[in-house]
Formats: structure tokens, sequence, C-alpha cells
């Protein structure tokens, strides 16, 4: 049990590690969104897990006072998933970079979301690998130039945000560290959301692929006629790309854990002697017992 | 050959482009980024053609791009570290399986957690049973010189080859190096020639299932041509000193063993260090000597017993270890001593980027001579740190983590240790 304050305040959320990224570093911007979430929403520190891999974005769970877990490269989703089924009183938010789990990771992407565990997947999308300095990620753009690339990158960008709709997320979004406000809004929305949430939040490292003046002078709101709930026209937004901030798609479907529970009261007590009178019946052999 | 200024890294990436890779894959990953982004500098400019150079997702990719490559008959190579290594094991145990001669730089680094990306051994020895050959490097012109080494034994046997040098310490570190010429590379290292290819003219699949019916005889072949590698390594290297000048690789190397009473054996660049050390000690008329053991796999048995057999008193000084037993590479040096009357000592040192220092290795060098070294040591470990952490753990059943509590206790992380 909690003795903080009923009412927190973003500070509340503040570790004792100063974030070392870069100064300018988008992350900076989405660690404040997060913090202003988590004390609007009053998120009780010792009941809510920040799970990530490895990468800049990766180093944020240390600097936020609830519980965290820096796991291994690409391996911030199936964790995440572990501590919501083992304790679904927790609020999970796994935090991660575009090659966390867009490269490494992306085969753990399209599981996490159609069995629609609920959790939030926050990832700071930069286009590039800004801890191992600047290569090529598959979110980078075709042609652009880095330390891998110096002829320019020949491969075509992932739509992550086509890529979460297609594998059945049921909330997906798109913030940017440059307008807290909005980010501050989403991540609210997507952790009240019961089920798989996913925010893409454009995040310019400075120091590798700086794109902030460029993305601050593209980005405009999500139309407000926009239907979240038309997974159709949430593809088409999606696969237009731009750079469109706010809900793209949202859906009510029953998470895995509703389906465990439901699953339990199915089966309060299973009978072992039935189960194997049934199984011995298919297989026309009795197993384990003398045939009458 | 030109004598250049150059980092370890940089080095040998100019190395392996005379060796004409024609597939290059591989995901960033410290210590070895500058290696393959030093390649790809190469492709860009053309040094480097034809030359296939991918960036995969995953170093699970890199591995299973380079099986591909290598059946499809190029020569292929990647390179990788630490947790990088950990997540291609499925692949490697695939590509030693089914005999293809890939070519790996390992930059070695510690495995996690803790997260560290500094120097041990830990990485490449995890993957010591894989199959591949494994070779390390004292110093960087010992890296580079590895290299061509390693393709021709790959190529001639049908293995992949690992060449392990130390991450930092020799991959980002600028010295005077001379990278061998195209020229003399191409005579040293002839076209590859696969043993078995994916050719539509003759068609076969790689990569049977076989049952207990031949298991055990396809894996003893495995065997085998690890056991021809201990000729060919020693034969190979003396081609390579015959064609270039240079004494690098073969499967050891022992330095002021003659007469000595006392002598350690270690691999890659701490051996500089000890060696200095052992110069010390010398000067002061002890009888002690070093082996510098290049070849971990295949495990030199003989040549191993030849060099120390005569000590007295044996120490290895590992920068791996093996948790619940101790040394590895001990383990290995005792079984091809077994049966002699010795002193073994095993020293766990350096381990995630702690320095060894000169001072270090003389106290325990002198303690292990006057009969006070314990037969397992962790060099420089700070006991009171562990004792109080021991002692947080008795005292509560949530200690927390450890790592976490040994960082706060040092003051590195602000806030008392974990309640
Ligand atoms: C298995 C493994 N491979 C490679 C690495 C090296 N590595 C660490 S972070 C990273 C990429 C980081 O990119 P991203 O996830 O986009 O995070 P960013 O640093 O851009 O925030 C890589 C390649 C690793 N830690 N583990
Ligand atoms: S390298 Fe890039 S992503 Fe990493 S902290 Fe610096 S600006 Fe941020
Ligand atoms: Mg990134």
């Amino acid at each position: 049990m909690s003795t903080a304050p009923a009412t927190r305040k973003p500070n509340d959320y503040k570790s004792d590690l100063k974030p070392i990224w870069c100064p300018g570093c988008g992350d900076f911007g989405v660690l404040a969104s997060l913090y202003r979430a988590f004390a609007q929403m009053n998120l009780d520190p010792v009941n809510t897990v920040v799970v990530s891999g490895i990468g800049c974005s990766s180093r944020l769970p240390g600097f936020v006072s609830t519980y965290g877990v820096h796991t291994l490269h690409g391996r911030a989703l199936p964790v995440a998933m572990g501590v919501k089924l083992a304790n679904p009183e927790l609020t999970v938010v796994a935090v991660g970079g575009d090659g966390d789990g867009f490269a490494i990771g992306a085969g753990h992407f399209p599981h996490a979301a159609r069995r629609n565990v609920d959790i939030t997947y926050l990832v700071m999308d930069n286009e590039i690998y800004g801890l191992t300095k600047g290569q090529v990620s598959p979110t980078s753009l075709t042609d652009q130039k880095a330390p891998s690339t110096p002829w320019g990158n020949l491969e075509t960008p992932l739509n992550t945000l086509g890529f979460a709709i297609a594998s059945g997320a049921t909330f997906v979004a798109r913030g940017a560290s440059f307008n807290t406000k909005t980010l501050t809004e989403l991540i609210v929305q997507a952790v009240e959301h019961k089920g798989f949430s996913y925010i893409d939040a454009m995040s310019p490292c400075v120091m590798f692929n700086n794109h902030q003046e460029e993305w601050k002078e593209l980005v405009t709101d999500v139309a407000p006629d926009h239907d979240s709930a038309d997974k159709v026209a949430a593809f088409d937004l999606a696969l237009k790309g731009g750079f469109k901030l706010g809900i793209l798609y949202r859906e009510l479907r029953p998470t895995l854990g509703d389906k465990y529970d439901a699953l339990l009261e199915r089966t309060p007590d299973s009978d072992a002697a039935a189960m194997l009178d049934a199984f011995s019946a298919r297989k026309g052999v009795a197993i384990g017992k003398p045939v009458a | 050959m030109s004598v250049r200024q150059m980092e370890g890294a940089r080095a040998v990436a100019e190395t392996v482009a005379a060796c004409r890779p024609q597939v290059v894959c591989a995901y960033p990953i410290t210590p070895q980024t500058h290696i393959v982004e030093g390649l790809g500098a190469l492709v860009k400019t053309g040094t480097l053609a034809p030359c296939e150079f991918v960036n995969v997702e995953s170093e699970f990719a890199a591995m299973s791009v380079a099986i591909g490559a290598s059946a499809a008959g190029a020569r292929a190579y990647t390179a990788t570290a630490s947790q990088g290594l950990l997540f291609m094991t499925e692949a490697l145990y695939n590509a030693s399986g089914m005999g293809l001669p890939i070519v790996m730089t390992v930059a070695n680094r510690a495995i996690g957690a803790p997260i560290n990306i500094w120097n041990d051994h830990s990485d490449a020895m995890s993957q010591r049973d894989s199959g591949w050959i494994q070779l390390y490097a004292e110093t960087n012109q010992e890296a580079m010189d590895l290299h061509p080494q390693a393709f021709r034994l790959a190529e001639e046997l049908s293995v992949p080859v690992m060449v392990c040098m130390d991450g930092f310490v020799l991959t980002h570190a600028f010295e005077a190096l001379e990278v061998p010429d195209q020229a003399a590379v191409d005579a040293f290292l002839p076209p590859f020639e696969p043993r078995q290819v994916l050719d539509p003219d003759a068609p076969l699949t790689i990569g049977a299932m076989v049952g207990p019916e031949a298991f055990t005889e396809v894996r003893y072949l495995a065997f085998h041509r690890q056991r021809e590698a201990l000729t060919r390594i020693p034969e190979i290297a003396g081609e390579f000193r015959a064609a270039f000048g240079r004494d690098s690789g073969g499967l050891l190397h022992t330095y002021r063993c003659e007469d000595a009473t006392t002598v350690v054996l270690a691999m890659g660049s701490v051996l500089g260090t000890l060696k200095d050390a052992v110069d010390g000690l010398r000067d002061d008329g002890e009888r002690i000597g070093v082996v510098g053991l290049t070849s971990f796999r295949p495990f030199p048995m003989d040549a191993v017993r030849e060099a120390l057999g005569a000590a007295e008193r044996v120490i290895v000084l590992e920068r791996a270890f093996s948790v619940g037993v101790g040394g590895i590479v001990s383990a290995n040096v005792h079984m091809a001593l077994a049966g002699l009357d010795q002193r073994y000592h095993t020293v766990i040192a350096g381990l995630g980027g702690r320095a060894i220092t000169g001072r270090s290795l003389r106290a325990m060098l002198l303690d292990a001579i006057g009969g006070r070294l314990d037969p397992l040591v962790f060099l420089d470990l700070d006991r009171g740190l562990v004792d109080r952490e021991l002692e947080r753990v008795r005292g509560h059943r949530r200690s927390g983590p450890a790592a976490e509590n040994i960082l706060r206790d040092l003051g590195i992380v602000a806030g008392g240790p974990h309640r």
C-alpha cells in the first residue's frame, strides 16, 4: 500500500536519476509527457511498471519513480506481457525505440497486438539507432545516408501505424515529443484504453538524425471528423503517412486477460478422471487403468 | 605494405576487405560498429567490390543471411559482440552443423544483466561448444592477420571461424598497423571453392534431418574437422609468416618459458600487461613465463601439455568464468595437464572492463610464487561491497535488485540501498 499523496504532481514521478540524453533530444519531451500523463491519472507508482528494451529511449524507466524493468534489446513487449498477465492489477507501459520495437524486436509486436494484451506501447521513433551512433533503422527514409549506409538507404521504411492496425492493435495513435500537450493526452487515453494501445511518438535524435525543425513544420492534427472506429479510414490515414497527430484507430475487443478469466469461469474444477476417460475413449485405448 | 596510424577496428575492416568477402551482413552493436562501418565505407568507395553489404534487422538475421550466402557459394562475413553473439546462438550451431565456412569477428564484450558494454570474454566463451573455431588475438596487428588465416582455414576445412578481439582495448585503440596489401592477400587466400553449394546444375538440399542412426557420426565429423584444424592452424600460420613476415596466429605462443617454474596462461590483449609483469619478476630473479593461447577451439591439448607440463605452478588468467564452477579456460588446461604433479590456480580478472593492472598482476604472481594464492581467485574483488550486499539479502526478503543496490552503495546512483 502506498503512502504517497492522493494527488500527484508530474515531479512526483521523477526518479533520483537525471536523464543522460543529449541536450535537445526528443526523448525529454516524451518523458515530460509521460510524467504529466501519469500525474493526470494519479497513477500509484507502486502499481505502475515501465518496461523497456535497449537504446537511448529505453533508458527511460530509470528516470521514472515507478517500477521499471530495463530488459534486453527488443524484448520489452514480451516482458511487459508477462508482468501484466501475472498481475493484472498493474498498469504496464512498455517503451523503447524504433530499432528496439521494429528491427530486433519486431517479431513480438503483431502478437502482442493481436492478443490484445492490456498494455500500452510507447515508441520513441527517431528513425535511427541512436545509442549505437546513428545507423539506419526500419523507419529510416529511403536514400538516407548513415554510417551503415554511406551510399544511401536502399530500403523502404516500415509504416508502423499501418503495421499496428493490421496486426490487430485496438488503439493506434501518433504523437510528437515537441507537442507535449497532445502527447500527454494520448498517453492518458492509451493507458486508460482496455487492450493493446500503441503510440508512435516522433522523437528526433538531435545528434544523428535531426528532423526536429522539419517535423515541427509538417505535423497537423488528425481531422476532427476522422472516425477512429472506422478501420478502413484509419488504414487510409496510416498509409497516406504524413504527420497526423492524434488517434487513428480505436476498438473495444476483449483483452487476453478477459479471455483467460472467461476460460477459468467456464472450467471451474477440472475432473482429471473424466478427462482421462474422454481421452481414452477418443484414442480407443485405456491409459493407466485396466480395461473393464 | 604500408604502416599507418589507425584504429584497430578500421584496420580489421581493411584487412577483411582485402580478403574479398562477397557478402557482409551485420547489425550494429558496440564495440563492433566501427568494423562494419569501415567495411561499408570501403564498399562505397568501390575498394571492396563486388560485395553485397546488408544491413539486417538483428544478429539472428545477420548469421542467417551469412548462412544463406555461404550456402549459395559466396564468401560471407559478419561481426558482432556480446548480446549480439548470444542472440545468434541458434544460427551459430546451424552454420557449424552444416559446415559453412563463414568468418566472423567478435569484438569481445561482457554479457548482461547487468548490461555492460566493456570488454571481457563471456560472449565468445558462451559459444565455445558451438562448433566454431575460436582464435583470440593478442594485438591489433594479430587481429588483422588472423582474418586471412581464418578464411583459409574455414574454407579448407568447411568450418566457420570466429576471430576474437578485445572490445575497446583493441577495437578502439589507435596505433601503427600494417594492412596487408591486396596482391599479397590474393596470393595467400585463393578464391572460395565451396565444398557444398546450392548450384542449379546439381540441385541438392542442405540441412537434412538426421535421426539416432547417424547423428553421432555427423557430429563426430565436426569434431574430426576441428582436430584437423589443430594441424592446419600452425601450418597456415607458418605460410602467413613466410608471406608476410609476421608471427601471427598458430595454436599458442610461449614467452620466457625456458626454465620457468611458474607459467601463466592467458588469451587476448591482457598478454601485453602480463608480459610486462613477468619481465619485472624475471628482473627480480623469478623463473616465470607466459603462454598466450591463440586457438581456444580447437583446444590444443598436446601443445598446452608441452608448454606447461614442466612447470611446478600453472596459473590460468581468464576474462570470463563459469558461474558455479570457476574457470573455463582453466578447466580445459587441467584436462591437458591431467596426471601431472603441479599446483593450479585460476584467476578471474578484467570482467566487464575492469582494468587488469600490472600492479595487481605482480602482486598476484608474487602470492602464487610464495604459495599464498588460493586455487580460485577473483582479481581485485571488492569483498566489502559484496559482503554488504550479502548482509542486505540476509536482512530483507525484498532486498531489491543487487546491481542497483551495489551502485547505490558505491554512490554512483543517489539514494540509499533498497530497503
Ligand atoms: C542483441 C543486441 N544487438 C545489438 C545491440 C546494440 N544496440 C543497442 S541499442 C540499439 C539500437 C537502438 O535503436 P532504437 O531502438 O531505435 O533506440 P534509440 O537509441 O534510437 O532510442 C542497438 C543496435 C544490443 N544491445 N543487443
Ligand atoms: S544520441 Fe540521439 S536519441 Fe540518443 S540521447 Fe542523443 S539525441 Fe537522443
Ligand atoms: Mg531509434
